[in-house]
């Protein structure tokens, strides 16, 4: 059945292959869960040990590794979905409807996560749990984009209507990401503006860059690590829905 | 091609004006809602003329929002859908045909009733032609999104609520700026840039809606 598929497609409908899917998955989940776990704990000690303590915000800035990574990974999240999302619709492509249904809640999760310890954060510095500024405000659009995702998907019966129609709301949703990213240059609100992705360099000692990107990284590691688990769990309960119907006619 | 969007554009009046009652809610809900704000938050004239522009424009917002339910599914049920689908005309045109005739049963008469809300809630007298001017340029997008949501939930499980879901994170622009432009004009700072953008984001949904809508219906015919 994976000689057939290799012979007629390209390079995309190569991996389309759930069995060729679930091999390479198997054989790399082992180790992108390991270096998640190893990367962690280093980051962490790095982040609220070694790095030095800000001059003005003192220890209490500590919560940009959590937090900073946390936003970036609910636009990269969202982006995955939206991309995976369309070769869904475009190519009837099984594995990237799967890939974006898997990526919703994880990145809901970093979404709600990005917005809790920027409340937290907000608290000492702003002296406010929330504020009504641009970038709070989109991001928390964001966070009901994810839902809605999840929502539309799940309210069919049929698994692929709900899968297609989910999919033309993520594209939709894109128009949200430049309006999230720019939010803060465009409005002169209270959250700070880019300080680490700049064209002139980031404005950020290197002391507590250093850090912040190894945390980006585990978070994306995580990220990689829980899609690839969604997606197994997912074909799988599908094979075993398929042999019950099977079994029962 | 043209012909045929008019002549959907001339039933789906004729429809909306045989059953004036329907279009007509849509009204009674914005007047109604509205009329309970004085009530809640107290009828001192300085809080209803600060929160007035706000206000009207939420209501306006889910006014379109309720009215959305119209718009496909008794295509959907009787099948005339289906018939929209398989016409020489593009399908795209045909939705916008359909959109604005839904609008100009919708939120071109919450438009023209605005300036009469305005004086209920004591606003300005720059509000009474800056609002009816926001609402006619940001009322047509609201369809336009709207209508995505309505066609993607066509035979779906849960309807309404789900809309408001799917459909208001897209409206917050729309309401943002909105409200700016009226408040703009009541403070006396004038309200043309945000009136502009309005008009930008109706040119965008007009060009690219369209195409949403129209994939979400073949989607639910299928």
């Amino acid at each position: 059945m994976a000689r057939a598929d290799a012979a007629d497609g390209g390079a995309l409908h190569r991996y389309a292959n759930p069995l060729r899917f679930q091999r390479i998955a198997d054989a790399v989940y082992p180790w992108v869960l390991g270096a998640t776990a190893a990367l962690a704990p280093i980051g962490l000690w790095w982040a609220l040990v070694v790095a030095p303590a800000d001059y003005q915000q003192g220890d209490a800035y500590r919560i940009i590794f959590v937090h900073v990574p946390a936003a970036w990974m609910a636009l990269f999240t969202y982006l995955v979905l939206a991309v995976a999302a369309a070769v869904g619709l475009i190519w009837r492509h099984p594995l990237a409807e799967v890939a974006a249904r898997a990526a919703a809640p994880i990145g809901a999760c970093f979404t709600a996560i990005a917005l809790l310890t920027g409340s937290i954060w907000g608290k000492p510095m702003w002296g406010t749990w929330w504020e009504w500024d641009a970038r709070l405000t989109s991001v928390l659009i964001l966070f009901f984009l994810y839902l809605g995702y999840i929502a539309l998907h799940d309210a069919f019966d049929d698994v692929a209507r709900g899968a297609r129609a989910a999919a033309i709301l993520a594209i939709v949703g894109v128009v949200n990401l430049p309006i999230i990213k720019f939010s803060v240059d465009w409005w002169n609100t209270l959250h700070q503006p880019a300080t680490v992705m700049r064209l002139d360099g980031p404005r950020i000692d290197p002391a507590m860059l250093w850090p912040l990107l190894l945390m980006a990284l585990v978070y994306k590691l995580y990220f990689v690590a829980v899609l690839l688990l969604r997606m197994r769990a997912e074909l799988t309960g599908r094979r075993i829905a398929n042999l019950r119907a099977a079994q029962g006619a | 091609m043209l012909s045929a969007a008019s002549a959907l554009l001339r039933r789906d009046l004729r429809l909306a004006l045989r059953r004036p009652g329907e279009s007509l809610l849509g009204i009674v809900f914005f007047v109604l809602a509205l009329s309970l704000f004085p009530l809640g938050v107290g009828a001192s004239p300085e809080i209803l003329a600060r929160i007035g522009a706000g206000v009207i424009w939420v209501l306006a917002l889910l006014a379109v929002l309720l009215g959305l339910e119209r718009l496909w599914q008794s295509d959907h049920e009787d099948g005339s859908l289906e018939l929209l689908l398989l016409a020489a005309a593009p399908l795209e045109l045909l939705v916008v045909a359909k959109c604005l005739a839904h609008w100009l049963t919708s939120g071109l008469i919450l438009a023209a009733a605005s300036p009469l809300l305005a004086l209920l809630m004591g606003l300005p007298g720059e509000a009474l032609w800056a609002l009816p001017a926001a609402l006619l340029l940001g009322t047509p997008t609201l369809t336009l999104l709207g209508a995505i949501g309505a066609a993607l939930l066509l035979g779906s499980r849960r309807g309404s609520v789900l809309a408001a879901l799917l459909v208001l994170p897209l409206y917050i622009p729309v309401l943002i700026f909105g409200v700016s432009a009226v408040d703009g004009y009541v403070m006396g700072l004038g309200g043309r840039p945000q009136l502009l953008i309005l008009a930008a984001m109706l040119l965008a949904a007009l060009a690219l809606a369209p195409f949403a809508i129209a994939a979400a219906l073949r989607l639910a015919a299928e």
